[in-house]
């Protein structure tokens, strides 16, 4: 099987000495699979990075040599090319491979969790900090907060004296 | 002197504990099939070597498997004893889908090692196996008389999962009113 | 011979770990003295004994005894030398022993430089340590022991996975460990604590060195697994919150957070109970990533065997070890008690601030890494967690704790107001304002979220460079006062200001690989030239070469810029026949300010060979950033106040504070 890849070309702005480009994402596309109208190619291109390559390790369709990957990159284009919405093509995906081929995991009901999590955590923690905060500058104020009384200034003579040889 | 809130890690991490205790016992690369219960893709494939081809509506009426394979799996050649097997003594009809494989090597394998399908179909192009949700080979679906997908297995049929899946499923299907 | 006296090193280590661990519970009414002399050279005795197990597994792979089961699977005669030695932890076995050495070569390093620890202290830690040891020692002798013989032996082995032939797998694993083992130092001093029930300043004085220095060997060890990654796998990838980097990344966080909370425990009396959790933590991540690499949970092109009966004894000292802890955490952390208060705004504010997002953002690898478990556990469902995921939850996450980097090394301790610090932050907040605003101007408006991080990263690097000028009076007093603080001042703040640029460093370096890579893929023939912004890429020859034990064909580039000639690059594609694969060998060339990287890849039916040449700006920077942290961090370690440690008073125990 052939996994050679060809990327198409990039253009390149000059300035300064210093060549900046477009952002570019490490590509599999070959040249064949390039759509003619670049507003659709781009929206491959971005569908295709949060597609996973079912046969890889961790890897997007655009990323990855695989045969599978190179038939999914051409199905999406397909699918775009035919009218499909970005959300209908990924469904299209979905619909074969189930939530697995999403790379962006999908907000439901199993991965609000997931996706509200850290905010949580950081609030709570937030939370957390402040009690420890008031909690921490409140042992501090009630233990200087009512001077001692007569016999109490007594005891407290009196354990001093005690204490006195180190 | 116990807290409340001291005791929150190691509940966390109890929960934790456990979850990790039951991922042992899970495969990570199993992936369910989205297609059970589902009707079976519409689809018309052309023949591998003369004959006619295999089309979804082939499928419909009865009971059947759908075997994906291709001549350069090393999985398929080991599964193959097994499916001449199954296509002998089940009474089950098998029919076969050479998946991203050349129509002429395709053809050329299954008459040098005997064909234990009924029908085959050239699916060269993958596009059904990406209908089916195929990622590798083999893969075998257990289609329905009407025509829907009630299990996918994917990998060589082995005797035991023949045993403890295919054959309670197959006769679950039996006593299922025509 | 070799391998059955380290397989018996192994059980006596195990013998005296038993001993080292039930020594301080069994001589609870000795004197100390007597205890802490054994305790000594038990830790010493293990160390010895393994090291003695290790030499042999070594032996046997450099003599390619092929009868040892460990090298036959792992190992073959045409294999170099580097990678012989390296094949002693390339497999699970031999990582173990390696696991282990770490683990009591910081129990003998706790035992010989700690004498200025109080004895109770080091001898409960010790014992803690002992007993890890001792669990897993257990595992390797029940589930995974390397010195296994085969009978018959075969002729030759399997070869090491070529894509592990490299130096860069050869330190990877023992930095990654002396990281991420190192660090059940951090734990055995947390449970010590917890043990005896008092945690003060001294403590966390005593505990920050050995944290440091297991941080500064993890901060090594991502960064050379990192690099690796990217000049191994041919496109440039340097990152792909792939579960086992998250592994490692997991203790890396916690590791951070717990060396700067130790920071305000041994200031303030602070935070204590927040410190113990992290020490124990922290190697509770380790854990688990061992766990994940071994077990089978989740597949990863890192894993080892996959093999769930080893998972289970793994998650069995999780559970045992953590759980333990965590229960002694929860009996005992209501007695530990605050220390003096402090304002929001202030050094420790921020420091616990820091301690929160760092928190936060381990626990949002832990939850992108497993949730993928769980809801599979969970039902039918399967889902992925990509790149995408951490891109929206984990980098907010770090611009907050970015932003505060600069500003918390500016804060007095206790209180401080919040314009007045905003006021010592002038001129570095000017410069990465400066900063962005040129980004925006040079890319004509276009990478407006690359400038804000340029301008984040400037940030960071000019608001450390602040802190040090400050210290010194720089511009405010005469150049000889300046240079006299700044001989007096501590290493450990010079290893401060290293440390917090790096990380500027590093995010520049990421910035600029993320938004102006460039890459182009062709199809050429010798004699053909491809351009790439600016750079010409002329595909001089390729040819049929040999190596030690693969066959290679190697691809001669040229590279130039404006007629003049930049570097000379070479690619190989090489097909190892004892395992039957094939890697690629890219040709990199490095300015330390960008990268040039050229890989070839498959040829046609034409005379053509698919060649991909890729233009890394300021990519290097990534890991330049991250040697600077580890750089800062070992000066700071070598800061003498961590090893003096505090003053023994010969009439007083260590105290219990603060006394309420």
């Amino acid at each position: 099987m052939r996994r050679y890849r060809i990327l198409a070309m990039r253009r390149v702005a000059g300035v300064i000495g210093l060549l900046l480009t477009l952002s570019a994402a490490s590509l599999a596309v070959t040249p064949g699979e390039v759509l003619q109208d670049p507003k659709l190619e781009a929206r491959a291109r971005e569908i295709s990075r949060n597609l996973r390559c079912l046969v890889c390790q961790n890897q997007s369709i655009d990323d990855s040599d695989a045969e599978l990957a190179h038939d999914l990159r051409v199905l999406v284009r397909e699918r775009l090319t035919a009218g499909d919405t970005d959300a209908q093509a990924i469904g299209f995906m979905v619909a074969r491979y189930g939530n697995f081929v999403l790379l962006k995991p999908p907000l439901q009901a199993d991965t609000l969790m997931l996706w509200f999590g850290p905010a949580l955590l950081l609030a709570v923690a937030a939370i957390g900090f402040g009690r420890y905060l008031r909690r921490s500058q409140a042992a501090d104020r009630s233990a200087t907060a009512t001077p001692l009384g007569a016999d109490e200034q007594e005891r407290l003579d009196a354990i001093l004296s005690k204490r006195r040889p180190a | 002197m116990l807290r409340l809130i001291s005791l929150v890690p190691v509940m966390v991490f109890a929960a934790v504990s456990v979850g990790l205790g039951f991922s042992l016992s899970n495969d990570p690369r199993k992936l369910p099939s989205m297609l059970i219960d589902k009707p079976t893709p519409a689809f018309k494939l052309a023949a591998l070597d003369g004959g006619g081809g295999l089309s979804s509506d082939d499928l419909k009426g009865k009971i059947a498997l759908l075997n994906v394979f291709a001549s350069w799996c090393a999985g398929c050649r080991v599964e193959h004893p097994m499916l001449m097997a199954l296509a002998q003594r089940s009474g089950l009809p098998i029919y076969g889908v050479s998946w991203k494989d050349d129509r002429a090597t395709g053809a050329s394998w299954l008459k040098a090692n005997q064909s234990p399908y009924v029908q085959v179909g050239d699916d060269a192009s993958g596009r059904l196996g990406i209908d089916l949700g195929v990622t590798g080979v083999p893969e075998t679906f257990v289609i329905d008389r009407t025509g829907r997908i009630r299990y996918r297995h994917a990998g060589p049929i082995t005797d035991e999962a023949w045993q403890e899946t295919f054959e309670p499923l197959l006769a679950a299907l039996r006593s299922e009113p025509q | 011979m070799a391998a059955e006296i380290g397989h018996f090193s192994l059980i006596l280590a195990l013998f005296i770990a038993l001993l080292q661990t039930a020594a301080p519970a069994i001589a609870l009414r000795r004197r100390d003295a007597a205890l802490a002399v054994f305790m000594e050279q038990a830790a010493y005795g293990q160390l010895i004994f393994v090291v003695v197990a290790f030499a042999c597994l070594t032996y046997a792979f450099v003599t390619s005894d092929f009868s040892v089961a460990v090298v036959a699977a792992n190992s073959h005669t045409t294999k170099p030398l580097l990678y012989k030695v390296a094949g002693v932890w390339g497999n699970h076995e031999g990582s173990m022993v390696l696991w282990v050495l770490i683990l009591t070569l910081f129990g003998a390093a706790v035992a010989a430089f700690g004498d200025n620890l109080p004895e109770r202290l080091r001898t409960n830690a010790l014992g803690v340590q002992g007993f890890v040891g001792l669990c897993f020692l257990a595992f390797i002798l029940l589930t995974s022991n390397p010195f296994a013989r085969l009978d018959p032996a075969p002729a030759d082995g399997n070869g090491l996975n070529p894509i592990l032939q490299d130096p860069g797998l050869a330190i990877h694993p023992p930095f990654l460990y002396l990281g991420y083992v190192g660090f059940s130092m951090a734990f055995s001093f947390s449970v010590a604590a917890l043990i005896e029930g008092k945690v003060d300043a001294s403590w966390a004085r005593w505990v920050r060195p050995w944290v440091l220095a297991a941080w500064c060997f993890l901060t090594i060890g991502i960064t050379l697994g990192s690099a690796w990654a990217y000049y191994t796998l041919g496109w440039g990838g340097w990152w792909f919150w792939d579960p086992v980097e998250n592994a490692s990344f997991m203790p890396w966080l916690a590791g951070t957070a717990l060396l700067h909370s130790a920071l305000v425990v041994e200031r303030r009396q602070a935070l204590v109970s927040w410190t113990i959790l992290l020490g124990i933590l922290t190697f509770t991540l380790s854990l688990i990533g061992t766990f994940l690499v071994r077990s089978g949970v989740l597949t990863s092109v890192h894993a080892f065997a996959q093999d769930p009966a080893r998972g289970v004894f793994i998650l069995g000292i999780l559970v045992v070890l953590t759980g333990g802890a965590l229960v002694l955490y929860a009996l005992r952390m209501p007695g530990l008690k605050y220390g003096a208060p402090f304002a929001p705004v202030s050094r420790e504010g921020a420091l616990t601030l820091n301690n929160m997002l760092l928190s936060v953002a381990a626990a949002t690898v832990f939850l992108g890494t497993f949730y993928p478990l769980i809801v599979d556990l969970m039902g039918n469902d399967k889902i992925s967690v990509g790149p995408a995921y951490y891109q929206i939850t984990f980098v907010p996450i770090m611009i907050v704790l970015l932003l505060a980097m600069a500003v918390g090394p500016m804060l007095k301790w206790k209180r401080d107001d919040f314009r007045a610090v905003l006021g010592r932050l002038k001129r570095p907040l000017i410069a990465s304002g400066l900063a962005a605003l040129a980004v925006l101007l040079i890319t004509f408006g276009r990478n407006a979220v690359a400038a804000a991080f340029i301008g984040l990263a400037v940030w960071l690097i000019a608001g450390s460079l602040a802190v040090l000028f400050r210290r010194l009076r720089l511009g405010s007093v005469a150049l000889d006062t300046s240079l006299r603080l700044a001989r007096t001042t501590p290493r450990a703040f010079y290893g401060l200001v290293i440390a917090h640029a790096g990380m500027g460093i590093t995010v520049c370096g990421i910035t600029a690989m993320s938004t102006w890579a460039t890459e182009k893929i062709q199809m050429m023939r010798p004699g053909d030239v491809l351009q790439l912004s600016g750079f010409d890429l002329r595909f001089a020859s390729i040819g049929d070469v040999a190596g030690p034990n693969y066959q290679a064909e190697r691809a001669v580039f040229q590279v130039s810029r404006s007629g003049r000639s930049v570097a000379e690059l070479t690619s190989e594609r090489r097909f190892y026949p004892v395992r039957e694969q094939q890697t690629t060998a890219a040709g990199i060339r490095t300015n330390l300010l960008s990268n040039l990287y050229v890989a070839i890849g498959e040829p046609n039916d034409s005379g053509g060979w698919a060649v991909r040449f890729y233009y890394h700006p300021l990519a290097p920077w990534i890991w330049l950033g991250a040697l600077t942290m580890a750089f800062g961090g070992f000066v700071s370690l070598s800061d003498r106040r961590l090893r003096v440690g505090a003053p023994q008073h010969a009439s007083r125990r260590a105290v219990l504070v603060p006394a309420e």
